[in-house]
């Protein structure tokens, strides 16, 4: 598609440790269009931060990734050099990061920092450069702009370093950004202001922007597409309207029941939440990655049980209520017989 | 095997034994030591000659590996006919003596003080640091020289002066050890209980600091032997006859360039010795808290 | 910053005064120093004629004082030896010193920095195993036994350098290597470890995702952060040196102050060892002054507050 900013096809990252391998992220696949956000949600450790460092090849020395395609606006960076990729990073792709406070370089100034960028991808140096950066920070809201310039990070609160991060990201405006939990480390009411900053300037901008989080409410507020992940698959992904209306997979039950509605729990009655842990992604699976966990996620919702169309050549993944626009994937079959899901053109 | 997730339990001993085995730095440096300690403890038994025997007809005998050695004389002979590989042997006392001697007095003055400092704070952590700074900003080798030469050198001196002077590190260390245990919790839990400040110190402070003793133990050690060496060498340590093995290369300095076994086998030995002291500290630190190395 | 300044001298000071009043001290506990000067054939009218003259009889505290009001203005005595003033013999030799030890410490910066950095970047490669191994041996390595040999290699055996002297540069040398040696190891570990420690920040990783150059990356912003202890570490092994620099003078037979402090002390010569001890603490002490201000300087969150 001429829209697309990001395609991955396909995406499995290990890391071997103490003899084994660990099987961070298994086989994930993700587009972004221009102008679109993508909401990548998840608890910790389940791969979301790994599959963005792997889309920049920022990935630990260790870490192996196997991606059958990785394309920028239609173009593969998948065998690009370290060189080449220094290049994307920053001018083509920029990434925000979830600590503000040692995200920046203490030694340097917020001048010195964003100015680097200009002159390192577009050649822009001196007055011309300084005068751009006055500009970027004014947008994303600092003022005074040139006396925040010639300060230092410890001079700067968390809300306000964060802006200067994504003011540093948007300086050669990249047609994608991925923000990492952007909001995690901040006060809840500067949250909201970061949020909506950033889908203000993602308008402006059209960029893709993928949002990594663990927080169903930044979704809510910031997604136009949502991709559900669990121990290193995606389980689920679609419109925003559609995983919040008609959520197929246990998990992403689980999540959405997680939240407590003010109103809708009564007294005494127990927050929901998904029994069990997170397995270990050691090693090959023997048995269902959700095994044990589905408390009783399906049990009220009887009659929300997802007619499940599969998808031809993909294993245990299915178009849910027959629309593209949302794809629920199993990691199992006893996951699937489980889920009591109608399946038409039935597999099983 | 189920992917849930695994707890498995070692006993802690079980997994400090496997990583010393496989540390290569310090089974080379543990077993050398414990072979220099074997030769300094049986050395009556193991030396051929009496080391303080001259036999000037002898003198400045090479080493049997050359080819006017001979088998009486391993190592050859010195400038008085002295056996040197007696004198050797026995200079390896000298140089554990020395080691362990002046790390001994440096620990217990080194630990006092910076477990005092660590647990108490306040002024007594102001007082100890401020004589940390000033036994750092005095030339430890000076200060050693001038005693010794007003003292008079002799094997008790240099290990009293040494132990005197090389406290620092072990106040260093032992101060940010016990702070750290200082803000644990179960120190917490003992004074809360009411426990004496000496009981907290002895039972839980103290085994909880020990590893860092003994790591800093170690490489003073080391560095009393390199510095007793440095002191014999100029006259100022160990005096003559002492088969000191700094003394060795002094005596030896003068000829060296016709009877290099000299220097050279002195010298080793103290190269030798003190690598493998450190290799042992160096290991003891990698294999107790493998997040400390570097 | 002004005020880190103000309260690191005062402190500077004080530790000052207190080596001045231990070393004052020490060389007067267990022997006369009439006798000393007296020398050992003196009468006892003659040493006690040295006493009274010199006021050795008067309370050690006293004596203390009026020692420290004229070391304060420069005047530190007469040399038993020399019969010159102990000022003018030690400012004549420090600059050899001085010399030999600004030679050794970046001979050993030059050393050890680049290989604490090239460690840090491929850990558990060969050069960060055989920088490992070198510190390792080098720490081991006892001075006086490396001078030796270095002089049965490069004098005796090769010619290429000169034993002994210190007219040309070729007498520094080998003189600087040994000095040096002994604080390379250190550096370069404390490098390797704040580089390792620094690489893995996320500044670092923040600077890799604007699509820096690996040198920039590097450079620019890992060292920069990385080489803050390092100064500290650098100025107190230049302050060690002083100590190291009467073992090496003595066998190179350089005519520091070193040498100075060896002849002196051989010779009883009080005055001018006590001279010593104070002007080299005192160094030591004015150097790490220095350094922990350059320390603060380079740490903006110290610099600015």
């Amino acid at each position: 598609m001429a829209d697309q900013v990001l395609n991955v096809e396909n995406l499995s990252i290990d890391i071997p440790l103490s003899g084994d391998i660990l099987h961070a992220v298994d086989g994930i696949s993700i587009s972004v269009n221009k102008g679109e956000t993508l909401c990548i949600v998840g608890e910790s450790g389940c791969g979301k931060s790994l599959t963005s460092l792997a889309i920049m090849d920022l990935l630990p020395q260790k870490a192996v990734r196997t991606v059958d395609k990785l394309e920028l606006n239609g173009s593969s960076i998948l065998n690009y050099s370290d060189r080449q990729m220094s290049d994307v990073r920053g001018s083509k792709i920029g990434m925000i990061f979830q600590e503000p406070m040692t995200s920046l370089n203490p030694s340097f100034t917020v001048e010195n920092q964003m100015v680097e960028t200009l002159a390192r991808h577009r050649n822009i140096r001196g007055k011309e450069a300084k005068k751009l950066a006055v500009q970027m920070l004014e947008k994303v809201g600092i003022t005074p702009a040139k006396q925040r310039l010639k300060q230092y990070p410890h001079q700067l609160s968390g809300g306000l370093r964060q802006r200067v991060m994504i003011a540093m990201t948007l300086l050669c405006e990249p047609e994608l950004i991925i923000a990492d939990e952007p909001t995690t480390a901040l006060d809840v009411t500067i949250q909201a202001q970061i949020l909506e900053l950033l889908t203000r300037l993602q308008a402006d901008f059209n960029t893709g922007l993928i949002l990594i989080t663990h927080d169903l409410g930044v979704v809510a507020k910031s997604a136009d597409r949502v991709a559900v992940m669990y121990a290193g698959q995606i389980v689920e992904e679609g419109s925003v309207y559609e995983i919040f209306d008609n959520p197929s997979h246990p998990y992403t039950r689980g999540l959405l029941s997680c939240i407590p509605v003010p109103g809708k729990i009564k007294r005494g009655e127990h927050l929901g939440s998904i029994p069990g842990m997170v397995p270990s992604l050691i090693g090959e699976f023997t048995e269902c990655r959700f095994a044990g966990r589905w408390g009783d996620t399906l049990g009220k919702e009887e009659e929300n049980i997802a007619h499940l169309t599969p998808i031809e050549g993909v294993d245990y993944a299915f178009l849910v209520h027959g629309t593209t626009d949302h794809v629920v994937r199993f990691c199992c079959n006893s996951c699937l017989k489980k889920s009591k899901s109608k399946i038409s053109k039935g597999v099983n | 095997m189920t992917n849930s997730p695994q707890i498995t339990s070692t006993s802690p001993i079980s997994g400090v034994k496997s990583r010393v085995l496989r540390h290569k730095g310090m089974m080379i440096g543990s077993t050398i030591v414990v072979l220099v300690v074997l030769i300094a403890i049986l050395a009556p038994l193991i030396a051929p000659h009496d080391p303080y025997h001259q036999d000037l007809l002898n003198r400045l005998k090479p080493p049997v590996w050359d080819s006017r050695g001979t088998w009486e004389h391993i190592f050859g002979t010195d400038h008085l006919g002295r056996d040197y590989l007696s004198r050797l042997i026995y200079g390896s006392r000298i140089s554990l003596l020395i080691g362990i001697g002046a790390a001994l007095i440096s620990g217990i003055i080194g630990t006092f003080l910076g477990v005092m400092a660590g647990y108490f704070g306040g002024r007594v952590d102001m007082v100890v640091t401020f004589l940390i700074t000033v036994r750092l900003s005095m030339p430890v080798v000076l200060v050693a020289l001038a005693v010794v030469a007003i003292v008079g050198g002799s094997l008790q001196v240099v290990i009293g002066v040494l132990g005197l002077l090389l406290w620092d590190r072990f106040a260093v260390v032992m101060r940010s050890s016990t702070l750290q245990i200082r803000s644990m919790d179960y120190v917490t839990a003992a004074r809360a209980v009411g426990c004496s400040t000496t009981r907290i110190l002895m039972t839980e402070v103290m085994p909880n600091v020990v590893n860092n003793l003994i790591v800093i133990a170690t490489l003073e050690i080391a560095h009393a032997i390199i510095l007793e060496a440095a002191l014999s060498f100029l006259g100022l340590g160990v005096q003559p006859p002492l088969p000191s093995w700094g003394l060795m290369v002094s005596e030896g300095k003068d000829m060296m360039l016709f009877e290099p076994w000299l220097i050279t086998i002195p010298g080793v030995a103290l190269f030798a010795l003190v690598l493998s002291v450190n290799l042992l500290g160096d290991g003891m630190r990698d294999v107790t808290a493998p997040e400390n190395r570097n | 910053m002004i005020s880190y300044a103000l309260k690191r001298s005062i402190l500077a000071i004080l530790v000052a005064l207190t080596v001045s009043m231990i070393s004052f001290s020490l060389l007067y506990i267990s022997s006369d120093p009439a006798i000393a000067m007296a020398g050992e054939t003196a009468s006892d009218a003659d040493i006690e004629a040295i006493r009274e003259l010199y006021g050795f009889d008067r309370p050690i505290v006293v004596q203390y004082w009026e020692w420290l009001k004229k070391a304060a203005s420069g005047d530190l005595g007469k040399s038993y030896y020399f019969r010159t003033d102990v000022s003018h013999l030690i400012a004549e030799r420090l600059p050899t010193t001085m010399t030999l030890g600004l030679c050794a410490i970046i001979f050993a910066i030059g050393l050890a920095v680049p290989l604490g950095v090239a460690s840090a970047i491929r850990p558990n490669s060969i050069i960060d195993r055989v920088s490992l191994f070198l510190s390792v041996m080098g720490q081991a390595l006892p001075s006086f036994w490396f001078a030796l040999i270095l002089i049965v290699l490069f004098s005796v055996n090769l010619r290429w350098l000169p034993v002994s002297g210190s007219d040309t540069w070729q007498h520094f040398i080998m003189p600087t290597i040994v000095l040096g040696y002994y604080a390379a190891p250190a550096i370069m570990r404390l490098t390797r470890t704040g580089m390792l420690e620094v690489l893995s920040t996320d500044y670092i990783r923040t600077a890799r995702a604007k699509g820096l150059r690996p040198p920039v990356v590097l450079f620019k912003h890992a060292l920069r952060n990385a080489i803050i202890p390092v100064v500290s570490l650098a100025a107190v092994q230049f302050g060690f040196m002083l100590g190291g620099s009467i073992v090496v003078e003595t066998i190179f037979a350089l005519h520091g102050a070193g040498f100075l402090a060896w002849e002196s002390i051989t010779r009883n010569d009080l005055p001018t060892v006590q001279g010593l001890i104070l002007a080299f603490s005192l160094f030591y002490i004015i150097l790490t002054l220095i350094a922990d201000l350059i320390n603060a300087w380079l740490d903006p969150r110290i610099r600015i507050g």
